[in-house]
């Protein structure tokens, strides 16, 4: 009959579930040695414990925070560290990040590395806690105290240089710039876009589009929204699209194959990096090196060398350039580099504001 | 078994079933990505019973609390309201923008930035139950419509030419930080939590959930709302204003949903900023449909929820997935939504079945009364 079936489901389920229970508080107690363990366990050199936190999307979201696991990467197999890698959930606050932080540093984990400048606040009150723990924070110069690196990227320059590119290379004296979503970082990037092209061409024609705005950070991620935003500037008469849009860009590469127009990458080399059937749109990409940022903090931890504060990857650091893979910006190198060598030696400002 | 026993037992054996449900499907996920399931839970136990961790999960829970109490006064209705995300997103940013620009005395700032936040709440959610009253349009469309909107309005608006400042050294951006008065003091509720204080707003959540459950079993206008949330054309029958219903019980969910972003504002952040927590509006729908639109269950609900989203960090140094959490809510979710009606059919069977056996028994006599069926 159903109802003992039902009933006989239902025991079964019971019993299930107080086993499960009593052998859970059982259990209880036996990993306390996991979180409790004392701060600054590892001192510079090999075997360095290093705690990554990312952003939310963390490792494989093809943008900022697999850069910085690319630089991990590389420390993990020419340093000879250990990392532990934590990402940040959708919807958290600023609470859950400083407890994301403290657990780390509770660990034992030395040095910690917060990925985008959520991590500001919270790094701010948890390096107070933990002063022998080195803390670096990528993106952020707002967070600040004896024990804390900030990495960040003069993004602006190197997009003056791809702007440049971009303007010198249009045939219809008319260009794009597809931004992921609207915050003031990628901003940066169309600022620097903006006066780099109308550098070199006076009169040229700019379209700027953005595909989201916050909290929707789907902007990032959705190469179907940047195809349709790309095609409709190159429909528009742009023929050469920058994008700072992550994961979006792939989209725009398509548009820019389809619309026989030329697109310019971001963050890494993606004439390396991108889908090999839209490789050739791709003149030159802006790179910025938070992969080379977190290894060579990870390189100054283990050489013992930390220093705290600012630290400005710009183009004289070598922390954003535009890249040449494909030979497609040869003939235009000497007039980059000559611009450049400018804005390295102060010559020409880049302002990181649009519309200055 | 007594009838009263039968039927108490059965009230537990939803809850309980859905536990049990979860905790089975759960272990099974955990099993097959290649964690014991036993080792998983005692680690979040152990780490949950942590003062520091207790707190947190009281100030998530606060959080959820009262985005889930939005959506279950609606609920009561049979109204969905989905847009409970973009009112508080909006209610918050210009109840921030407003507490940045004055400065009055303490429980004064407090007071208006709280007004501010349940006006701007009611009038967003008002739309939608005018819509709806005027012209029939589903409150389920026009309120996701209007999260978008709400998230257009925020986008502009929060922007360094308007309602935003730069904040110094950053890639953020927030309205003006709140001064001093404008703060929701913390409670040190929880003995060894160190500086992780528990938000203020933990009690004006209880008082919310009390005066919830007064406003809907001790008024008229409870009386009204269930009975045509129950059935609309009964309601009408005896003399509602189904339509100013509509109106009036999107405006109390939309200002209930202007409280959500509060205890974040005033206890934590005080500032609107591009890192001010979202979607809190969808985990409040889970949290009601857990709860079963009652207080009493979207505190448990939301107390849940809160341990589970602290213990994500836990598990991924411990190398176990944090999605794990996400499976875990959904599981449960849809465990409570099985169970009840499980039990519920169960209950209309016995109840058919006892009917049938008393007529049958009975022969000409109607149903015959309780206590002759033990």
């Amino acid at each position: 009959m159903r109802r003992d079936k039902v009933a006989k489901l239902g025991l079964a389920l019971m019993t299930s579930a107080l086993l499960t229970i009593s052998a859970a508080a059982c259990g209880g107690g036996s990993n306390d040695a996991k979180t409790g363990a004392s701060e600054g366990a590892a001192k510079g050199g090999g075997g360095a414990k290093v705690g990554l936190a990312y952003d939310i999307g963390g490792r494989g979201d093809q943008s900022f925070n697999d850069a910085a696991a690319r630089g991990l990467d590389k420390a993990k197999s020419e340093l000879k560290v250990e990392g532990k890698e934590l990402e940040a959930s959708p919807g958290e606050t600023d609470a859950q990040k400083e407890e994301r932080l403290r657990l780390l540093a509770q660990g034992g984990y030395n040095p910690i590395i917060g990925i985008g400048f959520a991590y500001s606040a919270p790094m701010t009150k948890v390096a107070k806690e933990f002063p022998n723990v080195k803390f670096a924070i990528v993106d952020d110069a707002g967070a600040q105290a004896p024990n804390i690196s900030n990495l960040t990227f003069a993004e602006h320059e190197g997009s003056f240089l791809v702007g440049a590119a971009a303007a010198l290379k249009s045939k219809k004296n008319s260009v794009g710039f597809v931004g992921g979503v609207k915050v003031p970082l990628i901003a940066k990037f169309e600022a620097g876009f903006l006066a780099g092209a109308k550098h070199v061409k006076k009169d040229i024609k700019t379209s700027v589009q953005y595909l989201t705005n916050p909290p929707d950070m789907t902007g990032f991620n959705d190469p179907a929204k940047g195809q349709v935003a790309a095609k409709g500037m190159i429909d528009g008469g742009a023929d050469v699209v920058y994008h700072a849009a992550g994961g979006s860009g792939g989209g725009v590469f398509k548009a820019a194959k389809e619309g026989n127009a030329m697109a310019i990458g971001v963050d890494s080399d993606q004439a390396l990096t991108a889908d090999a059937a839209v490789k050739d749109v791709i003149i030159t990409s802006m790179v910025k090196r938070v992969d080379v940022a977190v290894f060579d903090f990870l390189k100054s931890f283990t050489d013992n060398t930390v220093q705290a504060g600012e630290k400005v990857y710009d183009l004289k650091a070598g922390g954003v350039d535009y890249s040449t893979t494909g030979g497609k910006v040869d003939e235009i190198k000497a007039q980059l580099d000559e611009l450049k060598q400018k804005i390295i030696s102060g010559e020409i400002k880049v302002s990181a504001k649009t519309g200055a | 078994m007594s009838a009263r026993l039968r039927s108490l037992l059965l009230t537990l054996a939803a809850p309980v079933l859905a536990v049990v449900f979860a905790a089975i499907i759960t272990s099974i996920v955990l099993s097959v990505s290649g964690h014991g399931p036993i080792e998983t839970l005692s680690l979040m136990v152990d780490y949950g019973f942590q003062p520091r961790t207790i707190s947190l999960t009281i100030n998530s829970a606060t959080t959820y609390f009262f985005a889930a109490l939005a959506v279950a006064v609606a609920f009561r209705m049979n109204l969905f309201n989905i847009g409970v995300d973009g009112q508080y997103r909006l209610a918050a940013m210009l109840a921030a923008a407003v507490g940045g620009a004055v400065a009055l005395p303490g429980p004064l700032h407090v007071l208006l930035i709280v007004v501010v936040a349940m006006l701007v709440g009611a009038a967003w959610a008002a739309i939608a139950g005018i819509l709806k009253a005027t012209r029939g349009v589903s409150e389920v469309i026009s309120t996701i419509m209007l999260n978008f909107i709400a998230t257009g309005i925020v986008a502009y608006l929060l922007n360094t030419d308007r309602l935003a400042v730069q904040v110094a050294g950053s890639n953020n951006i927030g309205t003006k930080h709140i001064p001093e008065s404008g703060h929701m003091p913390g409670l040190s509720l929880i003995p060894g939590s160190g500086t992780q204080q528990v938000f203020g707003f933990v009690i004006i959540a209880i008082l919310a959930g009390i005066a919830f459950q007064v406003l809907l079993n001790r008024t008229r206008f409870g009386f009204d709302l269930r009975a045509t949330g129950q059935s609309e054309s009964a309601a009408i029958a005896s003399g509602v204003n189904v339509k100013r219903m509509v109106v009036i019980s999107m405006v109390i969910s939309g200002a209930v949903a202007g409280l959500v972003g509060m205890p974040q504002l005033l206890g934590a952040s005080y500032s609107y900023g591009l890192d001010f927590p979202t979607g809190l509006g969808f985990t409040g729908i889970a949290i009601a449909l857990l709860g079963r639109n009652h207080p009493v269950g979207i505190a448990i609900g939301a107390l849940l929820f809160g341990f589970l989203d602290n213990s994500s960090n836990i598990l991924q140094i411990n190398e176990i997935p944090n999605e794990i959490v996400v499976i875990m809510q959904g599981v449960i979710v849809l465990s409570v939504v099985v169970a009840y009606e499980l039990v519920r059919r169960y209950k209309l069977v016995a109840e058919q079945r006892r009917v049938s056996r008393e007529l049958s028994a009975g022969g000409t006599g109607g149903p015959a009364p309780e206590g002759a069926a033990a």
